[in-house]
């Protein structure tokens, strides 16, 4: 593949996001769709591009290709910053994940974003969005990945903040943006870290810098935890992870791109794409695993509560996202990417379900104003129990083969996050069932009663319906991948692809759920969880509340968030940050510096209070100064000779 | 004895510093305009005094005394003018009542 397509592959959405932000906004109207067939178009040829370079790159020795740098900045003799991309296996594979899923999403926001006053809007950030997060995983410095790394945050505050008339809206855009921030000043802190002691921002330089030892001990470890900071901010994890139930907020399929399968999975790309200088460092890759474990069933006991289909998947993002961590800090960059690969597709489905459901029953996301929706809406009911047994690794699909890997290779090397790993999985298969079951069985609990004040219905509400095919068909495409994809790794291809491993005979592996004992378990863990969600909410043995009654506290916090947003924004951000850190620089600008400019004044002000007493008025007196001075300067000049 | 430059520049110096004591210290500004007076004429006999005895041919310190009567005469003139200005405005000559320059 020549490189000259490579750097179209991150041009053409920005061309897109040129065209519609400039041309087309200002003069059509918002009722015309121009604004999402470029989008698409733009984004369509990307995926056609992107599998053309995966293609290239399995070809390539090294699955490596290597392109030109452009010179950037240059100052003589001392920096040059070269802007270049980078295409490897690692590329190639989130290219397609970021094509593919922003595609059906565009398609899917054809129906659901019509007749929005902010229609161009919308796909002009979601353009520049694309572009943004191509170039962060093309991007082969680690500057020019910050730069990007901030674009897809700043789309991401655009997108959340969509319907910025809404202050639930405005003041998620802001934690977003905030709280992200804060991971993202580790990450600005490692670089500038790693620049100062190596010389260069190359990400393959820092590679091989930290293979060969030049770059380690302390020096690595901080950088490496630093750059794990700001993973941590992008990819919502414990505890920076308070911002992505509230970025729900945002257009259901800007939920789906951004905050399930692409910009939320930067930050684990991020530690993959930096992995040499994890693996050269035990404290920090201890340190990944053990947030990762730990966020999983954090982030997934909050999950189990949850009323909001929006929210129990975002919760369950962030689970899998720890999820995804953990399997990068104990097996790698196969193991952790692999279930970034399949999660991509069956959460972005089932986001995008989740949004075919509140579109059809009146704009709310309120499960339990749902139900019985498996009647009236077939093609999204069945895709969603596809993403949620895929969700919940269910043999065979994608989702079993990567959190299969995941679990035997943090058995292997940290047996206590296996543990937390195993009950999450029991969690994970719970929630997402309870999910399906409360919002597709039963009786139909009648939807939003102010369907038309909501701004997911745009056809008014006339009871609930299946969604027009331009949703389904990007639901039905994100099932069978949400099926297939995880294929890719059962004969270890992925693996081999991504560098180490070893390939194995498909049916051997594929069957290997009945002759290996920990893949069994693993299915028979979903499986109870999915039985336990049947008991609990379609067949009625046990009663939800009897059960919420029993573990009352654990209910209740975990309903509550474990107190989490109170704590930051009551004692962290009211307390610490704006009384005592706030109030102490305050303090110092009202007495120190201010104190000091005013105190000048008032010094001038004071000795001319005083000196002013001499001004008597009295010519005489004058005259005597003078001639008393006249008589020190003859004295002076008739002693000095 | 005979009278040399010394004794001339002493009691210029003298009549100086008596005419420089009544204008800094006298109340009366009459009294004040004619210590002024005192400094000039002093002034006068040193000029004088220094053209006698040290450039004899030339008559600069003669011509420059002349200049300082004449200019005298007329400082004198203005100032009982002012003097007559400021009593009819505040009723007083008292230099130390005319203090409008205070602070």
């Amino acid at each position: 593949m020549p490189y000259q397509f490579v750097w179209l592959i991150f041009l053409l959405p920005l061309f897109s996001f040129i065209i519609i932000a400039f041309f087309i906004r200002p003069f059509v109207s918002s009722e015309s769709k121009v604004a999402g067939y470029i989008t698409i178009a733009a984004i369509g040829s990307c995926m056609v591009l992107s599998f053309w370079a995966l293609a290239s790159v399995m070809a390539a020795p090294d699955h490596k290709i290597l392109i030109p740098d452009i010179e950037w900045v240059v100052i003589e003799d001392a920096i040059t910053i070269s802007l270049g991309l980078m295409l490897d296996s690692l590329t190639a594979v989130m290219l397609l994940v970021v094509t593919i899923v922003s595609l059906m999403v565009q398609i899917y926001s054809q129906a659901y974003m019509k007749g929005d006053p902010g229609y161009h809007r919308y796909y002009a950030a979601m353009s520049l969005f694309t572009m943004s997060m191509l170039g962060l995983v093309l991007a082969n410095s680690l500057l020019l990945m910050f730069v990007f790394w901030e674009m897809v945050g700043l789309c991401s505050y655009l997108l959340i903040g969509f319907w910025f008339h809404r202050p639930s809206a405005a003041d998620a855009a802001k934690k977003a943006f905030i709280v992200t921030r804060l991971g993202d000043f580790g990450f600005l802190i490692a670089i500038l870290s790693l620049y100062y002691n190596t010389g260069t921002f190359d990400i393959q330089e820092l590679h091989s810098l930290a293979i060969s030892g030049a770059l380690a001990g302390t020096t690595l470890t901080w950088a490496a935890i630093g750059i794990f900071a700001g993973a941590a901010g992008k990819s919502a994890q414990f505890p920076l992870h308070v911002w992505l139930p509230d970025a729900m907020e945002g257009p259901t399929p800007v939920s789906a791109l951004i905050h399930a399968a692409t910009m939320v999975a930067a930050g684990v790309f991020l530690v993959a794409r930096t992995f040499p200088l994890f693996e050269h460092s035990t404290e920090a890759l201890t340190t990944v695993a053990v947030i990762g474990a730990f966020t999983a069933i954090f982030a997934a006991s909050m999950g189990l509560v949850m009323d909001d289909i929006k929210r129990v998947l975002a919760y369950s993002t962030i689970s899998q996202l720890g999820y995804m961590m953990l399997g990068l800090g104990t097996g790698g960059v196969a193991v952790g990417i692999f279930h970034l690969f399949n999660h991509a597709f069956f959460k972005a489905l089932l986001f995008l379900g989740a949004g075919s459901v509140s579109h059809a029953s009146g704009g709310t996301f309120d499960m339990r104003l749902m139900g019985g929706l498996r009647k009236v809406m077939p093609w999204t009911y069945i895709t969603f129990v596809i993403g949620s047994l895929s969700l919940a690794g269910v043999w065979p699909l994608s989702g079993f083969w990567s959190k299969d890997e995941i679990l035997a290779t943090t058995l292997e090397s940290q047996p206590i996050l296996f543990w937390l790993a195993l009950i999450t999985v029991f969690m994970t298969a719970f929630y997402m069932f309870r999910a399906v079951f409360i919002t597709f069985h039963g009786e139909y609990r009648g939807g939003a009663q102010d369907a038309h004040g909501g701004h997911d219905s745009h056809d008014g509400h006339s009871g609930p319906h299946e969604s027009p095919p331009v949703m389904v068909v990007p639901l039905v495409i994100l099932a069978f991948l949400g099926i297939v994809s995880g294929w890719w790794n059962v004969t270890g291809g992925f693996d081999v692809f991504m560098g180490h491993g070893e390939t194995y005979g498909f049916f051997e592996r594929f069957f290997s759920v009945l002759t290996h004992s920990l893949p069994l378990i693993s299915l028979l863990v979903a499986l109870a969880g999915i039985f336990l969600a049947y008991a609990m909410y379609q067949a009625k043995w046990l009663s939800p509340e009897r059960i919420g009654d029993m573990f009352k506290p654990l209910y209740i916090l975990f309903s509550r968030k474990y107190w989490l947003d109170e704590l930051y924004e009551n004692i962290i951000v009211k307390i610490v940050t704006l009384k005592v850190l706030f109030g102490g620089l305050e303090k110092i600008d009202t007495y120190a510096v201010d104190g000091t400019v005013n105190g000048i004044a008032n010094g001038a002000i004071a000795s001319g209070r005083a000196i002013r007493h001499a001004q008597t008025g009295q010519l005489q007196l004058y005259g005597l100064f003078i001639g008393i001075g006249i008589l020190a300067i003859i004295i002076v000049v008739y002693l000095a000779g | 004895m005979s009278i040399g430059l010394e004794h001339y520049i002493i009691l210029s110096a003298v009549l100086f510093a008596i005419g420089l004591y009544g204008a800094l210290s006298k109340r009366n500004a009459i009294v004040i305009l004619m210590s002024i007076e005192i400094m000039l004429n002093a002034v006068n006999i040193a000029m004088v005094a220094f053209s006698r005895y040290i450039v004899p041919a030339l008559l600069t310190g003669h011509i420059f005394a002349i200049f300082i009567i004449v200019v005298a005469a007329a400082e004198a003139t203005v100032g009982l003018a002012i003097i007559i200005g400021i009593y009819r405005n505040r009723e007083t000559i008292d230099a130390s009542q005319i203090n409008l320059m205070k602070w």
